[in-house]
């Protein structure tokens, strides 16, 4: 991803050209091979169904023909049938279905193909798999991973129920993790730790993030659930950003190194439960703050950040905390209005303009 | 079939256990001392029974809302029940899940869901899991008739079917969903056929009968258990109370519950007990004494319990 421009036609989508320089996660001489997001995002699947034999994956067109965007493509051959398992279109009972095999032992991965589908599943994740642990005063665990994916494919054009950012719905309810990587790296890291994770944990991949690379480190390791991961360190300004949104926040970042302003990046990873601590720290450092995030701006995650800012970090503050969002609109088919309703790398970089001349 | 002594008297047993169980709680109710809502089972018994009878412990049922009859039949143990709907850490749940939530994992349980239908696809993916594990178990959610329209329902149905899951599907028609009788709701009166479009057999039994819900049950269960796939067993049974316990009842008539009075499968299975020289009147007498001893115990066990430490109310959310 060296090269990230600004598409002529399309406002401010970032091009996934090659691998990236601008989010460096391996350590010098560190064995690594570089990956794409929808690879990493295999390879924790392939490495912790070989792991653990109670690893297996159920979802709709997951076996042969490997998901909608490809990621499981590979795995039905190597492991078969039995542990890459094509479901019926049946939603709701993909999650119920799970919750339920997580009740007797087993890992399972499920995949709902599009979170805008979520909808009709939304009583199995809410109302059961997030409850039942608590409602029965601990008698059981539910540990499994539902894989969606979200948000905007730019330049895809798959309009109003194939694009929205939805991670709000399911951060809304205690019982629920709920992460959403921004790298391959990330990517990895946080399968493998949602797969290990005894609780049920939404996985939302970044439908734009597919192929972009990065290096992906050959040891085991995972990228730990609930932490905010800090992607740039900076002393004047604190963009905090989730997805697809990190990378315009990097991009902007780097443009404001020439005028020796120095701005923090903050990938909110995990979107709940929510690392509190991290994201106050910055911008009690900072005392100013840009908030990024894909989702429709009324309700969404820019006002939770912003909120907890104000818990934590008031008194630091040197400026009004300034958000980006996506527009409250739903989204459309064509490249001249689809990507005006997202956030581009211009739209950070106006806001950072914006709280440091305050 | 022929059923042992000791299997016809714990059927007796639990089926008194529920019954007594049932007008316990709601006389607690009643006097203020049970909050939110109770749903009770009466009626229903030999239904539960019968099913939960042809299990192994290690089956897994899906409750609902109105499981009470479903726990106990199960093998739950009404001292920890009562704890539940008083809302004591002594209760299954350690109070946290209250009378729709009742749950005995220790007795095989999958938990009691409250939403119509939602046990369904969890009984199908353990279920799945059974199979996956190579562990000859089966999983049995309970639904009522109402239950039976629901997406849950449907969409688990042709899962486990299309997978051959060790799946039993007990539904408990009862006839009502809240207010609503099923035959405004749904053309058809036979529900068991709605297993044909699924290609899994559909058996339909008197619910009133502990006996032929045992032995329909026990060749679902074999059914299941030998890896042939679900089955489809419809018990067609009655609610003789409300909704809810207390609940006005404003949609039927006075006429229409009596009828089913006497239809009431305590007396009749205590009948046949009795006429088959299993038990004589004394032997039944005796446990419906122990049995009401029994709840009494259990009702100051709940009552003497403590509730939930207030520190502790955020336990649980997270594993």
């Amino acid at each position: 991803m060296g090269k990230i421009e600004k598409d002529a036609t399309s406002l401010g989508t970032l091009k996934p050209t090659m691998s990236s320089d601008l989010i460096v996660q391996v350590k010098k001489g560190e064995p690594a091979q570089e990956l794409s997001y929808q690879e990493a995002i295999r390879e924790a699947l392939r490495e912790e169904m070989i792991r653990d034999e109670k690893v297996f994956l159920l979802g709709e067109d997951i076996a042969k023909h490997g998901g909608a965007f490809g990621v499981t493509r590979t795995l039905f051959d190597q492991f078969g049938p039995e542990r890459v398992r094509n479901t019926p279109i049946s939603e709701n009972t993909i999650a119920g279905a799970a919750t339920g095999a997580a009740l007797v032992g087993m890992r399972p991965v499920a995949e709902i193909m599009f979170v805008d589908f979520s909808g009709l599943a939304m009583d199995q994740i809410c109302n059961q798999a997030a409850k039942l642990r608590f409602m029965t005063g601990g008698q059981c665990k539910v540990p499994w991973v539902l894989r969606m994916a979200q948000g905007g494919g730019a330049g895809k054009s798959t309009a109003a129920q194939h694009s929205q950012s939805l991670e709000v719905w399911y951060a809304q309810i205690p019982g629920l993790k709920v992460v959403m990587p921004s790298t391959p790296y990330d990517a990895k890291g946080l399968m493998k730790a949602a797969i290990r994770d005894d609780n049920p944990v939404i996985y939302l991949e970044q439908k734009f993030l597919y192929p972009f690379r990065g290096l992906v480190p050959d040891k085991d390791y995972i990228v730990p659930l609930s932490k905010c991961d800090i992607k740039r360190t900076g002393s004047d300004v604190t963009v905090v950003a989730s997805g697809y949104m990190v990378w315009h926040a990097m991009k902007a970042a780097q443009q404001f190194e020439s005028e020796g302003i120095s701005v923090e990046v903050v990938d909110v990873c995990t979107i709940s439960p929510l690392d509190e601590e991290t994201i106050g720290s910055s911008a009690s450092k900072t005392g100013r703050v840009v908030l990024v995030a894909e989702a429709c701006r009324s309700y969404g995650p820019t006002g939770e950040w912003g909120m907890l800012v104000m818990e934590r970090a008031f008194e630091y503050l040197q400026a009004p905390v300034v958000r980006v969002t996506g527009r409250n609109s739903p989204v459309p088919f064509a490249d001249s209005i689809e990507n005006g309703v997202w956030p581009d790398t211009e739209d950070v970089v106006k806001a950072i303009e914006k709280v440091m001349s305050y | 079939m022929d059923i042992d002594k000791s299997t016809l008297l714990e059927m007796y047993r639990r089926m008194v256990r529920i019954r007594e169980f049932e007008l316990t709680a709601t006389d607690l109710f009643k006097r203020g001392q049970v909050k939110g809502a109770i749903h009770t089972y009466l009626g229903q018994e030999a239904s539960g029974v019968g099913i939960c009878m042809a299990l192994r412990k290690d089956d897994l049922i899906a409750g609902t809302h109105r499981s009470h009859g479903h726990n106990i039949a199960k093998g739950a143990n009404p001292k920890k029940m009562f704890a539940e709907i008083l809302g004591k850490e002594t209760g299954y749940c350690k109070g946290r899940g209250g009378s729709m939530h009742i749950a005995a994992f220790e007795t095989g349980s999958l938990g009691a869901l409250a939403v119509v239908g939602a046990g369904i696809p969890i009984a199908v993916g353990a279920a799945l899991g059974f199979k996956m594990q190579g562990q000859k178990r089966v999983a049995v959610p309970f639904t009522g008739d109402a239950g039976s329209n629901t997406g849950n329902w449907h969409e688990g149905v042709n899962m486990a079917s299309s997978w051959d899951l060790p799946v039993v599907f007990a539904l408990e028609n009862n006839h009502y969903g809240v207010s609503t009788n099923i035959k405004y709701t749904t053309k058809i009166e036979d529900l068991s056929i709605r297993a044909q479009s699924y290609g899994i057999p559909g058996v339909r039994v008197d619910g009133f009968d502990v006996i032929a819900v045992y032995e329909a049950a026990v060749d679902a269960v074999e059914r299941a258990r030998s890896g042939k796939g679900p089955t489809l067993l419809v018990t067609e049974s009655y609610r003789l109370d409300g909704h809810y316990a207390g609940e006005p009842q404003v949609y039927r008539t006075k006429e229409e519950v009596e009828e089913y009075w006497k239809k009431d499968p305590i007396p009749r299975f205590r009948k046949h007990l009795m006429s088959n020289n299993i038990a004589s009147e004394n032997d039944l007498d005796g446990i419906e004494k122990e049995i009401k001893k029994e709840m009494v115990e259990a009702v100051k066990f709940a009552k003497e319990s403590p509730q939930p430490d207030p520190d502790t109310a955020f336990d649980y959310i997270y594993a």
